[in-house]
């Protein structure tokens, strides 16, 4: 009896299995299930199958054309002897510390003066918006003619500056930093969520800042900041991932037909170096492994920024 | 007490007189102020128009005077336009249509799918369910690079690859897409659930309740992810450039790298660049119309994509 009273209080992990079971016997389970068939199917095969399928593949030496065989755990190996690895993934990870606060910043100067703008603030915003609606290979290939080193428009407005700009797209100390400004420039969506998130800022904070005497910046230091920080988080993290994978910029302006030239290995970013080496070397095996350290890096550095982030983020309605 | 008073609205505790006019945001700066405020919003607005007037009017000049920097060709060569449509090999008209194709055949897919998986998740209560949705909210964090290869090993076995054919590009938008559901789910939840009663009263069953009442009322969402899609699509370069063997399926970003490939010396200035810009300038207009006539929607898209964060 009191085995019984006692399961009767506490359900066991067998009994709320079978709760949780008797759900499958109610039609409305099975008409659910039905609306979420399509990515049910979708995950299986090219999600969970392709993952799988793609741990295994970095164990082997998987080429199509040839034999294939078990290696082990060589291809990890390797990629931590090839050069080229060490290589592009230092530019990736320099363009995205380079590019991730040039754009969080021209983003939230952007939507700043937007703030102010009143009421043409809808054109400006329009303006600013443009960029982002440009398809990144048409961006890449402005790129490669606004930053050209003799002829190119950036060059002639520095000139009449005084300064005597560098070979952007030549000079391989020059081609990430104008990568770089050109990404810049298509900053649009960010502005977007800043403008949104200044925009919920309630009002009676600046009033009530203001009454204790802090100035413009202070008020935008003290309340501004704070209130948007989750939007600066999530930006933040949205934006580094962006920078890690960064492919159709740096490969359309620097690889592909014909291209042996000194400056592409400045421009080799990582997502540039796994493509080559999927589909212009067709060492799916090694790829295989390139991908699965991506995954790991992004994930890290995720994981950090969040727990780093938490000291600094701000939200509404938590309590600390 | 009048001395008081005035001194202490001397000092700053006042708020700015222009701020009780009329509301602004932000507090009112002063009249120099203003003028270099107004030359940063002229400065930025040159910097970000720019590219566009400059790329434009590149495209209409001479060969020997693209580099000119001038703002209005010297000799206009409206040519170019014509010219970009008489390639040798690069069938510019077949690559706008290719890309008008799979980015609307990839949106409409994509956004019909994500809206039934998304209403499965909103409106019923099932076993597994939050099981299977962090699932998939999870598998956003996932790189495509990691599937990429496994994918298209599939693809390649089903004879799409050598067979020719720009399935690869379109069909997996048929199984709905991780963001598009969280995005949409969220609209469906925003629904009265009495709506949903009142359907099922008046004799729906739940495919004709989604389609009456779920679908009409998500509209804003399904335009969201609909003319998202058709951006992503229309940018996207990696896919094409893993599925499509033959020229004359192309897109156009394809096609804009063929060109560029075939015409420009990287980073110098010696091949036929106003084709090029002319070529760019043609793919960019699309998306700049369709975020004219959108515009509401992609801004409410964005703005939603931050609140979640």
């Amino acid at each position: 009896v009191a085995s019984i009273a006692h399961r009767a209080q506490r359900p066991g992990p067998l009994a709320r299995a079978r709760l949780w079971a008797s759900g499958f016997k109610q039609r409305e389970t099975w008409v659910a299930y039905g609306f979420i068939l399509p990515w049910f199917v979708g995950f299986s095969i090219f999600i969970a199958g392709p993952m799988v399928a793609s741990f295994i593949l970095s164990f082997t030496d998987y080429s199509v054309i040839q034999k294939t065989n078990w290696v082990g755990t060589q291809n990890y190996h390797d990629l931590i002897h090839d050069p080229k690895v060490v290589i592009a993934m230092k530019n990736s990870l320099l363009f995205t510390i380079m590019s991730v606060p040039l754009e969080m910043i021209t983003a939230l100067t952007l939507a700043v003066v937007l703030l102010n703008v009143g009421r043409a603030a809808g054109f400006f915003r329009t303006l600013f918006y443009l960029p982002k609606m440009t398809p990144p290979v048409a961006v890449a290939i402005l790129y490669l003619l606004l930053f050209n080193g003799s002829v190119g428009i950036v060059n002639r407005v520095l000139g009449w500056v005084g300064i005597r700009g560098p070979f952007w797209t030549t000079d391989p100390n020059w081609v990430k930093p104008g990568l770089v400004l050109m990404s810049a420039w298509a900053v649009g969506g960010t502005m977007v969520i800043y403008l949104a998130a200044l925009r919920s800022v309630p009002q009676q904070l600046y009033e009530a800042a203001s009454m204790d005497g802090a100035g413009a910046w202070r008020r935008f230091k003290d309340v501004t900041l704070p209130m948007i920080s989750p939007s600066l988080f999530f930006t933040f993290i949205i934006l580094t991932i962006a920078g890690l994978t960064e492919f159709t910029k740096a490969y359309t302006a620097f690889f592909g037909a014909g291209t042996k030239t000194n400056q592409t290995e400045a421009a080799l970013f990582y997502a540039v170096y796994l493509f080559r080496q999927s589909f212009e070397f067709f060492h799916f095996g090694y790829a295989s492994a390139l991908a699965w350290l991506l995954f790991v890096v992004i994930l890290t550095i995720t994981l950090i920024q969040v727990r780093v982030s938490k000291r600094f983020v701000f939200y509404q309605g938590e309590n600390k | 007490v009048t001395q008081e008073a005035l001194q202490t609205s001397g000092s700053a505790v006042m708020p700015p007189p222009a701020a009780a006019r009329q509301p602004r945001r932000w507090p009112r700066v002063g009249a120099l102020k203003g003028v270099l405020f107004s030359v940063l919003l002229i400065a930025l607005s040159i910097l970000f128009v720019y590219p566009f007037i400059w790329a434009v009017s590149a495209s209409l000049k001479t060969q020997a005077e693209v580099f000119d920097n001038r703002l209005i060709p010297r000799h206009w060569a409206f040519h170019n336009y014509s010219d970009v449509f008489h390639i040798p090999d690069a069938p510019m008209l077949t690559w706008i249509f290719n890309s008008v194709w799979i980015s609307t055949v990839g949106a409409l897919a994509v956004t019909f799918s994500s809206a039934l998986i998304a209403f499965g998740f909103a409106y019923f209560r099932f076993p597994g369910r939050n099981l299977l949705f962090g699932i998939l909210l999870s598998t956003m964090m996932l790189p495509p690079e990691v599937t990429m290869i496994p994918t298209y090993l599939i693809w390649k076995h089903l004879g799409a690859i050598n067979h020719g054919g720009q399935y690869p590009l379109w069909v997996p938008n048929l199984f709905g897409s991780a963001f598009y559901v969280f995005l949409q789910r969220q609209f469906f939840l925003g629904i009265p659930r009495d709506y949903f009663e009142a359907a099922r009263m008046d004799g729906d069953n739940y495919w004709t309740m989604f389609w009456r009442i779920a679908v009409p009322l998500a509209k804003p969402a399904l335009i969201v992810t609909f003319i998202f899609e058709l951006q992503a699509k229309w940018f996207d370069l990696m896919g094409p450039l893993i599925y499509l063997r033959d020229t004359a399926l192309f897109t156009l970003p394809l096609g804009l790298k063929t060109i560029l490939d075939s015409f420009g010396t990287s980073g110098g200035g010696q091949g036929d660049w106003q084709l090029i810009i002319a070529a760019t300038v043609i793919a960019v207009i699309p998306m700049l119309v369709i975020f004219a006539v959108f515009q509401k929607y992609f801004l409410e898209g964005i703005s939603t994509q931050g609140r979640k964060g």
